[in-house]
C-alpha cells in the first residue's frame, strides 16, 4: 500500500459550492473508489491516494493534473482508494466523479 | 529420361505394402496405429498431425509420440498449429526435427527453449494461408494424420462444425501420392453429411477418447468493462458508422467482444441496423448472438466453430453456412480468404504497438507466431472490387495529386494503454527485435505492419494513420493515444491538438460520445446467461462458463 498526496492547481478561481458528498466507484481488483467532498481552498484541489500499486506517483500526477485541467475542480478533496486501476480506468472514475458530484447525485 | 515419374507413388505402394503386415484393412485398433505409423513413415517425412486452431489430432499424435525414434526420427512437421503437449514431446524424443507452422500459442514458451536447445528447427513462421499455399507448392505432406467426428464403414469421413484446416491438408497430400490416416470419434452406418470422401483416405481408427476442441471464442461479457465499452463505442460511431463498414472481421478479445455486444443498444441508436456490420468471416462467437437475433447480422462465414453454438447454429441457417444436415460447416483456408479478399475492415488486438504502428504479440521468451491476423490485417493488394468504405480508406490514404486512386482496406487496431499490470502497451521499441536476435531470424516477428493499419484505437480516442502525411506525424498521432505510457507522456502537446484540428485524432467528446454513457448498462448482454437467454436456450455454454 502506498499513500500519496497531491495539491493540484485549478484555472477556474472561484471555489465549487460545497454540495453532499458523493461516492463512485468500488474497491475491487482493476477498479477504485473516490469519495468527493468540499473544504478546499479556492483555486486547489487536493486529493489523497492510497494505492495498492508501488511506484507510480508520477503517473498519477500526470492523470490527476489532466483531470484538473479537464474539470477545474477548484475547492474540493478527493479520497481515492484504488485496487490496481489503470489510468483509463482511474481517469473514467475521476470524470465520473466529479459530474455525479456537480450533478448533485443525478 | 524414362521411368522415374512416379517414385511418390511406388513409394506409396510400399509403404501400404508394408502396412499390410500390421493390419489387412484401412480399419486399424487403436492398439496397433503405433505399429501402422512405424510401417508407413520414413525417417524424414514430411507429416501434418492435424493440429488446428481448435480441434486437435490428440490420439493420433499420443499414438506417433510412442513410435521407435530409431526407426522414424527427423520428422517434418508442417502443420498450422502446435497445440498439445504431445506435438513437443516428439522433438524432445528425436521423432521429429523440423517445423513450419503458424501458431503455437499454448506451447509458445517451449518452442523457444526448444530452439535454444537445439533440438526443434523452424523452417519459418507463417500465416495459415501461407502454410496452406506451401502445402500446394513445397511443402506439401507425404502423410497426414487428421481428425474427424465420424466416419461410415467405407472411409468417408465427417467433421463436424470443426471442419477447419481438414479439407486443405487433405487435399493436398491425397492428390499428391500422401497417405492419410484420420480418427475418428465413432464409426457409424451412415454420414450426417460427407465432408472427404473415402478415396481420399488410407487408414482409419476409432480413438477411445473424442478429439479434443478448445472453445476458444467464448468471452464472458461479465468480464467486459467500461473501458472496454467506452472504446466499442468510438469504433461504432467513428468508424462503422463513419464508413459504413458493412463485411468485417473481428479478432477474439474482450475488446472486439464489447462492440458486438453494444450494436444492438448503441448501434441501434445510431441507425446502423441494416447499414453496417452484416456480413462476417468470423467464428460463431457467442457473443455476437444479441446482434444476430436483433437483425445486424445476414451472414457468418466460420474459420472454426465454437464449443455449445451448435444448436443455435443449427437453427439459424440464413446467417450461418450448414450442411443439409443442418450443423455448421466451417473451413479455415475459405474463411481466410473470404477475410482477407471480402471484408472492408479487420479490427483485432496486440499486445504491444510501436510509435510506427507496428504491432507484436511476440516477447522475448515465447515464440507465438500469427495465426490469420496478418492475413485478416493486411490491406489486400490484389483486391479489385470497389465498396464505399473501400474507396473512402484509399481516398484518405491517396494524398499525391496526380498519383494512381484505389481503394484500401480498413485495419484497426484496438487497445487499451496499459495492458494488466501495468505493462505499456505501447513501447519505443518492440520486444520483437530482441526475440529475433535471440533467435537468429532475420526480420522481426511483427503481426501487423505499420503501413497496414489505418486506426489505432485506445481509450483517449482514435489516430487516423490514413491522414497521415509523414513518418513523424504518424507517430504524434500514435503518441496522441498512447495515454500516460512513456510513449504517450513523450508527445509535443502541440502537435496533438494540431492533428485533432485536422480530425487526425479524435477524443471520444470530438465524437460526440460522453464518456459517462461509457457503462455496462450498454451490453445486450452483461452474462452468459444473458447470451442464453437472446440465443432463446439454444446456446449450451461449456461448464467452466456456467456460474448458474
Amino acid at each position: 500500500m502506498e499513500r500519496l498526496q497531491f495539491e493540484l492547481e485549478c484555472q477556474e478561481g472561484a471555489a465549487t459550492p460545497t454540495l453532499p458528498p458523493v461516492v463512485v466507484g468500488v474497491v475491487g481488483s482493476g477498479n477504485l473508489e473516490i469519495l468527493v467532498e468540499g473544504g478546499a481552498p479556492a483555486g486547489r484541489c487536493r486529493v489523497a491516494v492510497a494505492t495498492s500499486a508501488r511506484g507510480f506517483a508520477g503517473t498519477w500526477r500526470a492523470v490527476l493534473e489532466d483531470f484538473a485541467a479537464r474539470h477545474g475542480p477548484s475547492g474540493l478533496v478527493l479520497s481515492v482508494n484504488d485496487a490496481g486501476a489503470t489510468p483509463a480506468v482511474v481517469s473514467l472514475r475521476l470524470d465520473q466523479a466529479i459530474e455525479e458530484y456537480r450533478g448533485g447525485g443525478r | 529420361m524414362t521411368g522415374a515419374w512416379d517414385t511418390a507413388r511406388r513409394s506409396r505402394l510400399a509403404r501400404l505394402e508394408r502396412a499390410r503386415g500390421v493390419t489387412a484393412e484401412r480399419w486399424v485398433a487403436p492398439a496397433a496405429v503405433t505399429a501402422l505409423l512405424e510401417a508407413l513413415l520414413e525417417p524424414g517425412d514430411r507429416v501434418c498431425l492435424e493440429g488446428n486452431n481448435q480441434k486437435q489430432a490428440d490420439f493420433l499424435a499420443a499414438a506417433l509420440g510412442r513410435v521407435d525414434p530409431a526407426r522414424v526420427h527427423h520428422l517434418h512437421l508442417v502443420q498450422s498449429v502446435l497445440a498439445l503437449p504431445e506435438h513437443l514431446a516428439l522433438f524432445e524424443r528425436g521423432i521429429a526435427r523440423r517445423v513450419d507452422f503458424s501458431f503455437s500459442g499454448p506451447q509458445a514458451v517451449r518452442v523457444a527453449q526448444l530452439v535454444a536447445a537445439g533440438q526443434l528447427e523452424i523452417g519459418a513462421i507463417h500465416t495459415y494461408l501461407e502454410l496452406y499455399a506451401r502445402y500446394f507448392v513445397d511443402l506439401t505432406p507425404r502423410v497426414a494424420l487428421v481428425a474427424a467426428v465420424a466416419a461410415d464403414r467405407e472411409g468417408n469421413l465427417y467433421t463436424g462444425p470443426n471442419t477447419e484446416d481438414t479439407p486443405a491438408v487433405v487435399e493436398a497430400t491425397a492428390f499428391r501420392d500422401g497417405l492419410v490416416v484420420a480418427q475418428v470419434n465413432e464409426r457409424v452406418d451412415r454420414l450426417p453429411r460427407v465432408d472427404i470422401p473415402a478415396g481420399w483416405v488410407d487408414f482409419l481408427t476409432v480413438a477411445p477418447t473424442p478429439s479434443v476442441v478448445e472453445p476458444l471464442f467464448t468471452r464472458d461479457p461479465a468480464l467486459v468493462s467500461e473501458v472496454q465499452v467506452l472504446m466499442a463505442m468510438m469504433v461504432v460511431k467513428g468508424i462503422y458508422a463513419e464508413y459504413g463498414v458493412d463485411r468485417l472481421n473481428h479478432g477474439i478479445g474482450f475488446d472486439s467482444a464489447a462492440i458486438e455486444l453494444i450494436l444492438p443498444t448503441f448501434g441501434e441508436g445510431l441507425g446502423l441496423r441494416g447499414r453496417a456490420c452484416g456480413h462476417w468471416a468470423l467464428n460463431p462467437h457467442p457473443t455476437l448472438i444479441p446482434a444476430i437475433e436483433a437483425g445486424f447480422v445476414r451472414s457468418i462465414h466460420c474459420f472454426g466453430s465454437e464449443l455449445g453454438m451448435e444448436a443455435y447454429v443449427a437453427a439459424r441457417p440464413d446467417v450461418f453456412f450448414t450442411g443439409r444436415d443442418g450443423s455448421l460447416r466451417s473451413n479455415r483456408a475459405f474463411a481466410q480468404v473470404a477475410g482477407h479478399y471480402a471484408c472492408d475492415l479487420f479490427i483485432g488486438s496486440t499486445l504491444q504497438l510501436d510509435v510506427a504502428g507496428n504491432s507484436s504479440t511476440a516477447t522475448a521468451t515465447r515464440i507465438a507466431g500469427f495465426g490469420g491476423a496478418p492475413n485478416m490485417g493486411a490491406d489486400a493488394r490484389g483486391r479489385r472490387h470497389e465498396s464505399p468504405p473501400w474507396l473512402r480508406a484509399g481516398r484518405e490514404a491517396n494524398h499525391q495529386p496526380g498519383s494512381m486512386p484505389r481503394g484500401r482496406k480498413l485495419v484497426v487496431q484496438l487497445l487499451e494503454t496499459f495492458r494488466e499490470h501495468m505493462e505499456p502497451a505501447f513501447v519505443e521499441r518492440l520486444d520483437a527485435w530482441d526475440l529475433a536476435e535471440r533467435m537468429g531470424m532475420e526480420n522481426p516477428p511483427v503481426m501487423i505492419h505499420g503501413d497496414d493499419v489505418s486506426h489505432v484505437v485506445t481509450e483517449e480516442g482514435i489516430a487516423n494513420l490514413l491522414l497521415c502525411r509523414s513518418p513523424e506525424e504518424r507517430a504524434d498521432a500514435i503518441r496522441g493515444v498512447a495515454g500516460y505510457t512513456p510513449v504517450g507522456q513523450a508527445r509535443d502537446r502541440r502537435a496533438v491538438e494540431a492533428l485533432r484540428d485536422r480530425g487526425v485524432v479524435r477524443r471520444p467528446a470530438d465524437l460526440g460520445i460522453d464518456v459517462r454513457l461509457a457503462t455496462r448498462d450498454l451490453l445486450a448482454a452483461r452474462t452468459v446467461k444473458d447470451l442464453v437467454r437472446w440465443s432463446g436456450g439454444l446456446y449450451d455454454p461449456p461448464r467452466r462458463f456456467r456460474s448458474w
